[in-house]
């Protein structure tokens, strides 16, 4: 290692001997980087889990732009959208085909007391080429009264327990005072407002949802002519429909605009993106300390470099080195803890939990760049000092 | 002594005076000292505690900066000198303090080389032989990669000695560096300093209250209440 790092420094990497030498200190920094790692590392998985689910739902549909009331945010929050809006789409040029989409939670509660709330997306039974593929090859069937595709993630069911459902063995259970037959499952997962999906035909929907009507869907999925670039079609909509009571985007915008109001607006986002700031501020502290404790002891050796002849930049060279080393071997400890804490979270709260390549990269550069900016913060002493006057 | 060698000596002090602390508390330290070293001698700066004779030499050797008077030094005046200019001019000196002073974490070797490093890092096979050389002429060949806290006071105390002579400074500066050691690895240790400054023509100033050495100076200059009382030649 010493070796390694006097030909990669080209001098003594006496940050590293430094280091080295106080082993339970070097174990205790380490360990001390390493945590703030994992918290940041675990507010950006929730807050990766949240983004993941708050736009996944959007990739269920097969469709190019959406009608939705000016008041939504989500996909289920706002007023309902008129369904003559869609014959207004529909006689605009360039799009070619249309439906509306219904939106509600279902409350399913077993017999063993515990239930889930399945997000209920009603779409008619003629139209499953709205549909993600694997749900549309399911779909026909569920023209049929209170037939319906349910999610096999669903949180708060045992894994496994609908792996058996087929038309010929459908799950059969109640909700909302009706009989339904799972005919299929489809895998969607829950987020934070639902634990799964269910799919049903516009009929079933509006039998299970007594206070729905036909003619107030959620939103209006439209596909345009192939060869037209989706956003010139938005903008005719816009000029035809009236813009103080529904908005037009892709479904692709719909989505970011989604997502951006879940991480800005709503408190959950807001939590976590403060936690991953915390973590990080916890992370530059305990560096600081590290750091600044490291110069303090070492200011008599320091002072000796001083009257010798070495500079503000070898110091500040020094604690850079102590400030890299330190990033790097608390990132690896604390990439590990987080990549198992990921595990049990996933396991415990059904959230999609995923360690990507940037967001480590990410976490690694911005640990860098934390311990260096705590390193040169630490080497102030340092600076303008008197030799002399460090004895 | 003429301007000639005044203005070719390693050191000259000149109407040289200091002041600690700051307003109402401001106290003078050093009054209207006069000094002008030979090449290659050994000068010791003696005094009472609290004389300046410590502050004296961390003039001379730039660790202070110069209030008052002048300081000239290998031909530079350090009175208004820049920080850049200070470092560069540090590089040619050597520094023996009372404590060792030594980096706990790196070995004797490495220690030694830290004084070489200053000067880039230019060639390092050549620069550890230079350091292993310098600190078996200390006597320390067999403690080449131990750590400091390996090492007896006087062992400890030849090894920032190797340190300061290592990269052949013009002057060494050493303040009380027997301070720590018992009688005889003190005198061991300034009769090895004398020696290898004599080989290698090195100006030596020494602050040091330690009667046991003084028959090894070839100057003794004693200070007083910031001002120098005695100024005697020996041999």
């Amino acid at each position: 290692m010493t070796a390694v790092l006097t030909w990669f420094f080209g001098r003594l990497p006496i940050g590293w001997l430094q280091l080295a030498h106080n082993r339970t200190r070097l174990i205790a920094a380490v360990a001390g980087v390493g945590f703030a790692n994992l918290l940041v590392f675990v507010q950006l998985g929730i807050l990766g889990a949240l983004n993941g689910t708050t736009v996944a739902p959007y990739a269920l549909f097969e469709a190019d732009i959406m009608v939705s009331s000016v008041d939504a945010n989500t996909l289920t929050d706002g007023s309902n959208v008129a369904r003559q809006r869609l014959f207004q789409a529909l006689a605009v040029p360039g799009v070619a085909d249309g439906t509306p989409l219904f939106i509600a939670n279902l409350t399913w509660q077993r017999e063993d007391g515990t239930f889930s709330t399945l997000q209920t997306f009603g779409v008619d039974s003629e139209a499953a080429d709205f549909l993600r593929e694997d749900v549309a090859a399911r779909f026909a069937p569920l023209g049929l009264e209170d037939r319906v595709l349910i999610d096999r993630s669903t949180r708060g069911l045992a894994s496994g327990a609908l792996d058996d459902v087929s038309p010929h063995t459908p799950f059969v259970f109640e909700a909302n005072d009706r009989t339904l037959s799972a005919i299929g499952t489809v895998d969607v997962g829950g987020g934070f407002s639902a634990d799964g999906a269910l799919f049903v035909s516009d009929q079933t929907f509006m039998r299970l949802f007594g206070n729905r009507s036909p003619s107030a869907p959620n939103h209006i999925l439209l596909k345009v002519d192939e060869g037209i670039d989706p956003i010139v079609i938005v903008d005719r909509l816009r000029d035809v429909l009236p813009a103080e009571s529904v908005k037009v985007d892709t479904v692709e915008n719909a989505a970011a605009a989604d997502l951006s109001y879940q991480t800005t607006e709503r408190p959950t986002g807001i939590i976590f993106g403060f936690g991953v700031l915390i973590g990080v501020l916890v992370g530059i502290v305990i560096v600081y300390q590290i750091l600044a404790t490291d110069v303090a002891d070492h200011l008599k050796e320091y002072a000796t470099f001083k009257a010798m002849g070495y500079g503000q930049p070898f110091f500040l060279g020094i604690v850079f080195e102590e400030a890299i080393i330190l990033a790097v071997f608390g990132f690896v400890p604390g990439l590990l803890a987080s990549l198992g804490l990921y595990a049990g979270l996933e396991v415990a709260t059904g959230l999609p939990m995923e360690m990507t390549v940037d967001v480590a990269i990410m976490v690694l550069l911005g640990t860098l760049l934390a311990c260096a900016i705590s390193g040169a913060i630490a080497t102030r002493r340092l600076v303008g000092a008197d030799p002399a006057d460090l004895f | 002594m003429d301007d000639l060698s005044n203005a070719t000596a390693p050191v000259a002090v000149k109407g040289l005076n200091h002041w600690f602390g700051k307003g109402d508390a401001r106290k003078q330290a050093i009054w209207d000292v006069n000094v002008t070293v030979a090449k290659g001698s050994l000068t010791v700066l003696m005094g009472p505690s609290g004389s300046g004779k410590t502050t004296v030499l961390t003039l001379m050797g730039c660790l202070r900066d110069v209030q008052d008077g002048g300081v000239r030094l290998l031909g530079h005046e350090l009175n208004g000198i820049s920080e850049a200019q200070a470092v560069m001019l540090r590089r040619q000196l050597g520094f023996i303090f009372q404590a060792h002073n030594l980096h706990e974490s790196l070995t004797a070797t490495q220690n030694v080389l830290m004084g070489l490093e200053v000067h880039g890092r230019h060639n390092s096979a050549q620069q550890v032989q230079a350091a292993r050389h310098v600190l078996q002429l200390v006597g320390l060949g067999d403690r080449l990669d131990y750590l400091p806290a390996n090492l007896s006071g006087g062992q400890k105390q030849r090894v920032a000695v190797a340190r300061a002579l290592v990269s052949n400074p013009k002057i060494v500066f050493a303040d009380e560096p027997t301070a720590a050691l018992d009688k005889d690895s003190g005198k061991s240790v300034v009769e090895m300093l004398k020696a290898l400054g004599q080989q290698r023509g090195t100006t030596t100033i020494m602050v040091t209250h330690d009667n046991r050495i003084l028959e090894l100076a070839d100057r003794i200059i004693t200070l007083e209440d910031g001002r120098i009382v005695s100024d005697e030649h020996q041999h």
